[in-house]
């Protein structure tokens, strides 16, 4: 049998770890388009377009990620498409994703006094033109603090994907632990690994938030 | 490419998805109550603890909410046997659930706990009230008022998080899900029935969570 040394399953890992982070780069940028997307029926748009918005968050919002994997996997197989697991994967977290960047952002949205819609509306602005002069610019600065922090969420989702098959740090964990039968080390380092990438996003999102705060406090 | 859907495999399958749901239930039932009252501790130790044992919470707390729960999870049913810690698959699940809603619950309470004046200490004491009975009567209650739809929420996402307890073989929801698909390899109509059970579950758990709180808090906040 080989041996594995502790420095080999920290290089093994942290080179699965670069999948980890691929992985919830595409969910957040695509989750944050296709939220982007749901923000604006949610908030604007007709009344069953609202509706329907609203049903899809409540939807992802309210069922399990791991089922949403399983369905992407199984489901997009019905359509005749050869699915692999990352693809799987992408699809179920970037629909997972947007519907919790639309809510997050919806409250943004709404936090922003209603007599700055009606001041725009009353210089003659279209409803676009009010999202995107007035609304929009002032949303995105108290938007910054809770999407940094979801990204944390994002991150730790990804872990749900070693689950179908995708190999990336947490599969990465598994399969080293039944190479050398050291699961303590192996999980304590992948916890760290994973550790180590939210952090970070968890701190500056806390600073973030405090210093807006200030801001808010010295108008 | 036709598919024809066939859901005949439910009425055969129904025993094994109802005990799926009873073990998710019972997931849930005991982790919200240990991890709430776990969540309760940790914050009362972060908001008046004696000083040493605060940073040891903190680092608890932090490195739940920044590593996956499936992580968690292995963890404690892999890992700890190691250290000689040994348990089933059913104990390891409660165990991680109620770690997790521990860690998250203490930061929710602890943001409740913040947001109460600090002459409400002050009032207790003039009241002869001991430091316990004032943060539990002045300083608890009031903020788990405060933050009671927060927490409700975290409670749910708990709840559906536990779906991943499948993978150390405790017998949930979704290992029941697994199991039938396995059986009838309908694969799609198996977990579209599961996911929309979890919606089900989701929303009445919700809104019993939300008749808690009216039960529990009958009056309004008076600010």
């Amino acid at each position: 049998m080989t041996e594995f040394s502790f420095w080999d399953i920290l290089r093994n890992l942290l080179l699965a770890a670069r999948w980890t982070v691929v992985l919830s780069l595409v969910s957040f940028v695509g989750g944050g388009m296709v939220g982007a997307a749901l923000l604006f029926l949610r908030i604007g748009g007709r009344h069953w377009l609202r509706l329907l918005s609203r049903g899809y968050i409540q939807l992802f919002q309210g069922t399990p990620l791991l089922m949403q994997l399983f369905l992407a996997f199984f489901g997009l197989g019905l359509f005749g498409i050869d699915v692999p697991a990352w693809l799987a994967a992408c699809v179920a977290l970037i629909l997972w994703t947007a519907a919790f960047l639309a809510e997050i952002w919806r409250g943004c949205v709404e936090s922003i006094a209603k007599g700055q819609w009606e001041a725009s509306a009353s210089l003659g602005m279209g409803y676009l033109q009010q999202m995107r002069y007035v609304i929009l610019p002032q949303a995105l600065k108290v938007a910054v603090p809770p999407t940094v922090g979801f990204s944390v969420q994002v991150v730790k989702g990804t872990a749900l994907t070693s689950i179908i098959g995708f190999v990336e740090l947490s599969k990465a964990g598994s399969i080293v632990t039944n190479a050398t039968f050291q699961p303590f080390t192996v999980y304590g380092l992948v916890a760290l690994i994973y550790f180590a990438l939210c952090w970070p996003l968890s701190k500056s999102s806390q600073l973030l938030e405090r210093k807006l705060n200030v801001a808010h406090r010295n108008h | 490419m036709t598919y024809q859907f066939d859901f005949g495999w439910l009425i055969d399958s129904l025993p094994v998805l109802l005990k799926g749901i009873r073990i998710t239930v019972q997931l849930i039932l005991v982790g919200a109550v240990f991890g709430v009252a776990l969540g309760i501790a940790c914050a009362w130790v972060r908001a008046l603890g004696p000083k040493w044992l605060k940073p040891v919470v903190a680092t608890y707390v932090e490195l739940i909410r920044n590593t996956p729960f499936l992580i968690q999870l292995f963890f404690i049913f892999f890992g700890l046997p190691s250290l000689g810690i040994r348990m089933s698959e059913l104990s390891a699940a409660n165990l991680a659930m109620i770690v997790n809603l521990g860690a998250y619950s203490c930061e929710i309470i602890r943001a409740g706990i913040q947001a109460t004046p600090r002459g409400q200490f002050e009032a207790g004491a003039s009241l002869a009230m001991t430091p316990f009975q004032t943060f539990w009567y002045v300083v608890l209650v009031p903020a788990l008022q405060r933050i009671w739809p927060a927490l409700s929420s975290q409670i749910v996402i708990v709840m559906l998080g536990s779906a991943v307890v499948s993978q150390i073989a405790a017998e949930d929801l979704t290992f029941a899900a697994n199991f039938i698909q396995s059986r009838n390899f309908r694969a799609f109509e198996t977990y579209f029935v599961s996911t929309l059970i979890y919606l089900a579950l989701a929303i009445l758990l919700r809104q019993l969570l939300a008749g808690l709180g009216w039960m529990l808090f009958p009056r309004k906040a008076s600010r």
